[in-house]
């Protein structure tokens, strides 16, 4: 189906599964209960799922494929957010023409960032564009600074000139984002039993383009440019000796990743009408790198199971204090209780960074697939363990030696 | 005149600081061919040395002044260090006073521990490995360790001081024949680059005069053919990764007063010191110092306010914007050898 | 004239004169061998044919063109193909991907960003590919991955690629170094069978005078960077100057 294969066509279809039905799956723990701090489906954070997912396979492409490792991606992202913004400004509240703006901005800054960085490779690649971003985010703060509103951020105000548009609604307050009148913030709430389930409509186009973004990166990977890339990992002297130019097919794939980010970085502005430079600065870049990672670089699920990961710590565990842990300990005698939660607490809450920092380094140490690599070995281990179970039973009357 | 000596001036602290960490970082990667993206990380655990030390020294018991009383009319408790008790207030708030540079006694040992721990535990597997997964596993042990580093100091710089005597500022223009405030300089920034040029060039004679550092010297050069003389390399390297872990260190100690520790200290400086290696051309020592400080003072000329109006913004971008033009036009930078790591 | 014409080549390292006024050509449809001493000049007189150095002065001409200046795809897309010394493959690649990679540079040229129809749609390419596994008798590995195969045949892979693209002459690097002498004999049965087949002009340097003697045509002796003589292989075995420079010591 679509042009892909059985095994594609399964994954895809998978994930449009879980991301049309996130609200529910996210939401599993009914609005009043003590649990309810874990759910994770709520709007802003599950756009942030799939936006954050959109970016790291863009990041994929790129890192996952030709093993060029950037660290510069959050300037694309950081621009995409920008052009975005200044769309709403002048043009109007409709978020296609905003996003299509942020992806052709990105991809054009990209590839003047990228025909420069790309004349190196390895660790002088990473550290070009380290620098490029990082000249980014430093012009973002001062002499941009009627572009990007500095320190501040660019936001919306009541008197943007807006051609299609009106600078003010009646009521005078600044218009709200759109897809040709549905608002993004509208979201209609179920009630179900104890339960809440909340459908937002900015969450639902996020997740659609998500789903275009990851169908067409599968296209890509499956397709002889994306043989080519993985070409290029593995051996440039032969590329060079078989009558390829290996530049611009990096710099195609530089280009397209930063598209994805640029795409990413609009339709954030497309739910939250800002943007400011600290998107850019080269941790915010480094996220993305972690994403990747530890979701699994090169395989094709890998980086959203990583971006859903790390939002999903970021937000839902940072939450976890030591009255949750008391009460995860409960059970245990008291001197014990207290030793637990000592032992946890720096992981937890405002710690969570310590365990993704540790996390990442076993990933790095251990795991060079990710954590889809890790399922995988998991799952032939049971398979394994499984069929073994069986011949157990079958071997059993022979006698031990 | 006056002017262009005191943005050389200016640039020195910061250049001595790039020059530090730079030469630390160069050091590991022209023995070990490793690139350590903690490398901030040991610089930033070199300051928070300076902040315990001075934490301990200021460690302090309570006892109540019956003759002075408070606001309130109760009597005053009173809180006096440990260290003024046993030497008394005098000997006691001068040890205090110089816990930063009695900090230095401290951190030796700590960093040379915490650079032989984190070879022989973490870099020592990633010798054979990419440079993309050692610039991976060392950025993730950059965060963790600013995240210990946080657990226990917290998110907020901490201001750590220099001695008193050290305090002010001294003026440097009346001494070259200048007008008075003509160029003011503050003492501790003097007695940084002082330091710094110490390490360097402590580092350099050892390398220099030592038969281990000859040793280290032609392994820089050629690995291979060193190894083949039956000469235990690694455990050179790993004693090399030591003493660059010492010396990030000790630029974060003495740091410190200039600039008030805080846990992301060390990535702020990482980026700006990979630009500084790259710039003096990866693995040679001398490029490393030497572009260090010439970065420092570019940068200081960059953010005088003529050049800024000159070119607004010049000052944020000009040590990126340096080091991407040599990269392009000169891959192995000011002083590196030539094939090393050009590509 | 030959299909590949190297006239007054010179280059220096530094002091040292590494080529000095090489003249060589290379007939079309014959088996041409480059011998000579360690540090005879050998490989750096491949690097100049092949894009990556540039002499200081002279000329290399393929087919009529000149050949300098430019970069190494660019000069294979001309129709010069290098095996080299270790085998370069790709790795991480299935033996059926590295074969295909040839194939599309040479349907699509240097570059196509074709990145939407699938692989396995590219029937044209494919069937090329598998074909060529089969000439090359290792069909039955085509889902291997290309770096868990023996050296012998990471050779065969190589020399197949190179193939695969139909170019006009084929430069060999020590094809047979650091190889058992079953994997040697095999290369040269596969490159005999080559000659014999396909109109295609080999010109090989080697070391092991055996692969030399059973497969070339002509040879050219180097010797410090400057071709001593240029005969047929009978020739050169009794050549006395050669005796004296080269086999000498050896023999």
């Amino acid at each position: 189906m679509f042009g892909l294969d059985k095994k594609d066509t399964t994954m895809l279809l998978v994930v449009a599964i879980m991301a049309l039905f996130a609200p529910f799956i996210l939401n599993p723990f009914p609005a009043d209960s003590a649990m309810a701090q874990f759910n994770a489906g709520y709007p802003d954070l599950m756009q942030r799922f799939v936006i954050f997912g959109i970016f790291a396979i863009g990041f994929n492409i790129l890192f996952g494929l030709t093993g060029y490792l950037s660290f510069g991606h959050a300037a694309f992202l950081g621009v995409g957010s920008y052009s975005a913004v200044w769309m709403f400004k002048l043009l109007s509240m409709n978020v296609i023409p905003a996003i299509l703006l942020s992806v052709v901005m990105a991809g054009l800054f990209a590839l003047l960032i990228g025909f420069v960085s790309l004349r190196r490779s390895g660790i002088y690649f990473s550290i070009l564009t380290l620098a490029f971003a990082q000249m980014s985010f430093n012009l973002a703060y001062s002499v941009l600074t009627p572009i990007t509103n500095g320190e501040t951020g660019l936001q919306l105000t009541l008197n943007d000139p807006r051609v299609l548009g009106v600078s003010q609604t009646a009521d005078g307050s600044i218009p709200v984002t759109s897809l040709f009148g549905l608002e993004m913030r509208s979201t209609y709430e179920m009630h179900l039993g104890p339960w809440l389930f909340q459908f937002n409509a900015g969450y639902y186009l996020s997740a659609l383009i998500m789903l275009a973004s990851f169908y067409l990166a599968i296209r890509i990977f499956r397709s002889p440019f994306g043989m080519m890339l993985r070409a290029v990992k593995s051996n440039q002297q032969r590329m060079n000796y078989t009558g390829l130019n290996t530049r611009p097919y990096t710099l195609a794939a530089f280009v397209i990743s930063g598209m994805y980010a640029g795409l990413a970085g609009g339709l954030m502005a497309s739910m939250d009408p800002l943007a400011g430079a600290e998107r850019m600065q080269w941790t915010a870049s480094g996220e993305v790198v972690l994403m990747t990672i530890l979701g699994g670089a090169g395989t094709l699920i890998g980086p959203v199971v990583g971006a859903g990961f790390i939002k999903y710590f970021e937000n839902i565990f940072s939450k976890i204090n030591d009255n949750v842990l008391h009460q995860w300990f409960a059970f245990m005698p008291d001197g014990l209780e207290d030793a637990m939660v000592f032992i946890v607490h720096p992981f937890i809450g405002k710690g969570w960074h310590l365990t993704l920092g540790i996390l990442f380094m076993l990933v790095v140490i251990f795991l060079p697939g990710g954590l889809v690599e890790g399922g995988q070995k998991i799952a032939a281990w049971v398979r394994k363990k499984r069929n073994k179970g069986s011949d157990d039973t079958t071997t059993k009357t022979e006698p031990a030696e | 005149m006056d002017a262009i000596l005191l943005q050389i001036l200016n640039g020195l602290d910061k250049g001595s600081a790039y020059a530090l960490i730079a030469l630390g970082l160069t050091l590991i990667f022209g023995t070990l061919g490793v690139v350590n993206f903690a490398h901030g990380a040991l610089f930033m655990i070199g300051a928070f040395c300076s902040v315990t030390v001075q934490r301990i020294l200021t460690l302090s018991f309570e006892t109540v002044d019956e003759s002075q009383k408070d606001f309130l009319g109760n009597p005053l408790k009173v809180k006096t260090p440990y260290v003024e008790s046993w030497f008394g207030p005098e000997t006691g708030a001068a040890i205090i006073d110089w816990s930063v540079p009695i900090a230095i006694l401290f951190a030796i040992p700590v960093m040379l521990a915490v650079g032989y721990i984190m070879e022989r535990g973490l870099i020592k597997h990633f010798y054979k490995r990419p440079h993309a997964d050692q610039i991976l596993v060392t950025f993730g042990l950059a965060i963790v360790l600013q995240e210990v580093v946080k657990y226990f100091y917290g998110a907020n710089p901490i201001p750590t001081g220099a001695p008193d005597v050290f305090k002010g500022s001294f003026d440097f223009g009346v001494m070259l024949g200048f007008e008075a405030n003509a160029i003011i300089y503050p003492y501790w920034r003097l007695v940084y680059f002082g330091f710094a040029a110490l390490i360097i060039g402590g580092v350099f004679s050892f390398l220099q005069f030592t038969t281990f550092g000859m040793v280290v010297r032609a392994g820089m050069a050629d690995r291979e053919t060193v190894g083949l003389l039956g000469i235990n390399i690694d455990r050179r390297f790993t004693i090399m990764f030591g003493i660059a872990a010492a010396v990030a260190g000790l630029a974060g100690v003495m740091y410190a007063p200039i600039n008030s520790p805080n846990y992301h200290m060390g990535m702020d400086f990482l980026v700006l010191s990979f630009v500084v290696v790259v710039v003096g051309g990866m693995g040679s020592l001398p490029g490393a110092v030497l572009a260090g400080f010439l970065l420092g003072i570019l940068e200081s000329f960059a953010s005088m306010n003529e050049v800024k109006s000159l070119i607004p913004g010049i000052d944020q971008i000009i040590i990126y914007l340096v080091a991407i033009l040599i990269l392009l036009t000169r891959p192995r930078g000011l002083m590196g050898r030539k094939g090393v790591m050009e590509e | 004239m030959g299909i590949l014409e190297v006239k007054g080549v010179n280059k220096r390292f530094g002091g040292l004169q590494a080529l000095g006024d090489v003249n060589l050509s290379v007939a079309e449809n014959t088996v041409h061998a480059i011998i000579g001493p360690n540090g005879a000049g050998k490989s750096t007189l491949l690097n100049c044919l092949v894009g990556k150095l540039i002499p200081d002065t002279g000329s290399v001409m393929f087919d009529g063109q000149s050949v300098l200046g430019r970069k190494p795809f660019e000069i294979n897309q001309m129709g010069i193909s290098r095996v080299f010394q270790t085998p370069e493959i790709f790795g991480d690649l299935t033996v059926l991907e590295n074969m295909m990679i040839p194939c599309f540079a040479k349907r699509d040229g240097s570059f196509e960003l074709n990145a939407i129809p699938s692989v396995a749609s590219q029937t044209d390419v494919l069937e090329k590919a598998e074909a060529m596994l089969v000439d090359m008798n290792m069909a039955d590995k085509r889902h291997m991955n290309a770096a868990s195969m023996s050296r012998g045949d990471k050779r065969r892979l190589e020399i197949g690629m190179c193939l695969s693209q139909e170019p006009r002459l084929l430069l060999l690097d020590e094809p047979t170094a650091g190889m058992a002498r079953a994997d040697t004999n095999n290369t040269i049965d596969l490159l005999k069978q080559i000659k014999d087949e396909r109109d295609i002009t080999i010109a090989i340097i080697e070391h092991d005078m055996h692969v030399v003697f059973s497969l070339s045509e002509r040879i050219t002796v180097l010797a410090q960077g400057t071709p001593l003589v240029e005969d047929t292989p009978e020739n050169i075995k009794g050549h006395p100057k050669v005796r004296e420079a080269y086999l000498g010591e050896s023999a």
